[in-house]
């Protein structure tokens, strides 16, 4: 085929350029526009009910208007806390099994399985805690609760620290031994020490990631519309709060699970924007 | 104390222990004889010797890097490895201090002895081997998470010195002996990568120096830098091959012969000539070796 030199054919080449420029700036507008839709109507149905006694009071029973949801975002906290002792251990030594350690085959079944754990549905994580720690222990707790995001943050937390440990350059490790330096401690003290700032942005994506989690809570943590004094008993979380009060019949709930919403959405809009200024310092390479 | 437990007591020449090895199971076996033939005792003056290199050989897999190699590195003189790219020198150089194994799928076969000990020999361990020899690499490596000061006792701390004052004195030390401590005193705890290139390098000097080794193997060393960075430290080799043993890979000839004492010439993963720096380039008595040293291939 010849080129085409005509004026009539750089016409129609720039108006088609023009068209597809218009249709994929429509579909990123697209993309963003729910985001911007649920901040809306969030803030716009939710900010009205928050005020200091939505932090610091306990629900109230049905029929009395106000109350708070003060236990159930300790209760989010206090699972957060519980699934970090799971997650973050195992998640990191996992991550750094993979990077510094395994061999090639068995880092490949390896990625495999946790790229496939983390696509779980997260209510089959609240079953394996369920079985796990609510039968024996014979009843709902905020252990169960912890242990089944928790379980959701391993795969999540190995696959960032292997991915940032492995972006610290060879040469770091090969001066480290080079200089009698035993290979566990070149691990911790100078490898881990430069991917310090990306293993903790991906702790705390994963802790941004299960914070907002229903489903695996549902028959582990199992609510609570008190505050719980022991974490062998059922414990309160927002996202279960709100799941619960929404699902109600009374307009107040409704209200309040509106606020509830705001808050975890603040909370973990909070985390992701302390990624963001963890990471945009990129002074060390890493 | 690192030396007493190198030692492998009686044994001094490369034969011998290789006479006591052959019975054993000892590292990669084959091709483990006395190989008094093979001592090439002609080449070197009689002053001590830091390595004894007897018959090695290095793979990388499948592939041979270095085929039989023999060669004696004197002490407190600079040894320089020349040769074109991939004849094998920086394995070489890695052989020596246990820094090839680190390669997935890397062997080696033949007998190293360092001052008299066989440095792979089963007992080692390939830590204390490094202790003693010290490695500077081609690219600059200080840490980035670590200031001037912290990057020159890195070693010692992670090796469980703790003491302040002991830190700071080896540090000191070692950054005057790297011709660094000048520039650098007033600023101990700026990053080492707020250093400039040639100074990252001396600084990677100093930190290798501040384990107190007693060899240093430099991968080309000044590859990356500047004339003037490149002349700097190539003035640092000859202040510090009065205390240390110094083997240097090099693809610049005019570098190996401004600061060696003798040059080997590797090519295709052999030994093609060793001998004194000044025979090397002016009446070399291979073909190979005035080929190279004269431009004509590589």
């Amino acid at each position: 085929m010849t080129v085409t030199t005509s004026s009539t054919y750089h016409t129609w080449r720039k108006a088609k350029s023009l068209l597809m420029s218009g249709v994929s700036f429509a579909c990123a507008l697209l993309v963003v526009a729910p985001l911007g839709l649920v901040l809306f109507y969030l803030i716009k149905a939710g900010a009205g009910s928050l005020d200091w006694r939505f932090f610091t009071h306990l629900p109230k029973p049905v029929g009395e208007v106000g109350g708070g949801m003060a236990n159930a975002i300790v209760g989010t906290i206090t699972l957060l806390g519980l699934a970090s002792f799971i997650g973050v251990p195992v998640g990191i030594l996992g991550g750094i099994y993979l990077s510094e350690y395994g061999t090639e085959e068995m880092n490949w079944w390896i990625r495999f399985g946790a790229d496939i754990l983390n696509g779980v549905p997260s209510i089959v994580w609240g079953i394996v805690a369920y079985t796990l720690v609510v039968i024996p222990m014979k009843g709902f707790s905020a252990y169960a609760g912890g242990a089944a995001l928790g379980f959701m943050m391993i795969p999540l937390i190995m696959r960032t620290t292997e991915e940032v440990l492995l972006l610290v350059p060879n040469g770091y490790r090969e001066a480290s031994l080079a200089l009698g330096i035993s290979r566990w401690r070149m691990i911790i003290q100078i490898v881990s020490k430069t991917a310090l700032k990306g293993i903790v942005t991906g702790v705390l994506l994963a802790l941004a990631r299960v914070a907002g989690e229903t489903a695996p809570l549902l028959f582990t943590a199992f609510g609570n519309r008190f505050w719980t004094h022991n974490l062998k008993d059922p414990i309160a979380a927002l996202p279960l709060q709100i799941f619960t009060y929404a699902i109600s019949p009374y307009d107040d709930w409704h209200r309040q699970a509106w606020a509830g919403a705001l808050v975890l959405l603040l909370i973990t809009s909070g985390i992701n924007i302390s990624v963001r200024a963890l990471t945009r310092g990129k002074a060390s390479g890493i | 104390m690192m030396k007493a437990d190198l030692t492998a007591p009686g044994a001094s020449t490369a034969s011998e222990v290789a006479a006591k090895q052959k019975g054993k199971l000892a590292f990669a076996t084959a091709a483990i004889t006395p190989a008094l033939d093979k001592v090439k005792a002609n080449n070197t003056p009689s002053s001590e010797m830091a390595f004894d290199v007897d018959r090695l050989s290095g793979w990388f897999g499948n592939h041979q890097a270095l085929f039989d190699l023999d060669l004696k590195i004197q002490a407190k003189a600079v040894t320089a490895i020349i040769g074109p790219s991939g004849c094998g020198k920086s394995t070489f150089l890695r052989c020596l201090n246990r820094m090839h194994e680190l390669v997935r799928g890397a062997r080696l076969d033949g007998l190293i002895l360092l001052f008299g000990e066989d440095v792979y020999a089963l007992h080692i361990d390939p830590t204390l081997v490094r202790r003693r020899v010290g490695m500077v690499f081609q690219k600059s490596n200080p840490f980035p998470t670590m200031t001037i000061g912290e990057n020159v006792t890195v070693g010692l701390r992670l090796n469980g010195v703790r003491s302040r004052s002991v830190l700071n004195e080896h540090m000191e030390k070692a950054l005057r002996m790297a011709a660094l401590w000048d520039e650098v005193k007033d600023h101990l705890d700026r990053p080492g990568t707020s250093l400039s290139g040639g100074q990252q390098q001396r600084l990677c000097i100093a930190r290798a120096l501040a384990v107190q080794p007693e060899v240093l193997l430099m991968d080309e060393p000044a590859s990356a830098l500047d004339p003037i960075a490149t002349m700097k430290i190539e003035e640092l080799i000859q202040v510090l091959k009065r205390d240390y043993t110094i083997v240097i890979v090099t693809h610049n000839m005019q570098q190996a012969a401004r600061c060696s004492d003798y040059t080997a010439f590797l090519y295709m993963g052999r030994l093609i000539e060793f001998d004194k720096t000044e025979k090397i380039f002016t009446n070399p008595s291979n073909k190979q070796t005035e080929d190279y040293v004269t431009g004509r291939f590589g």
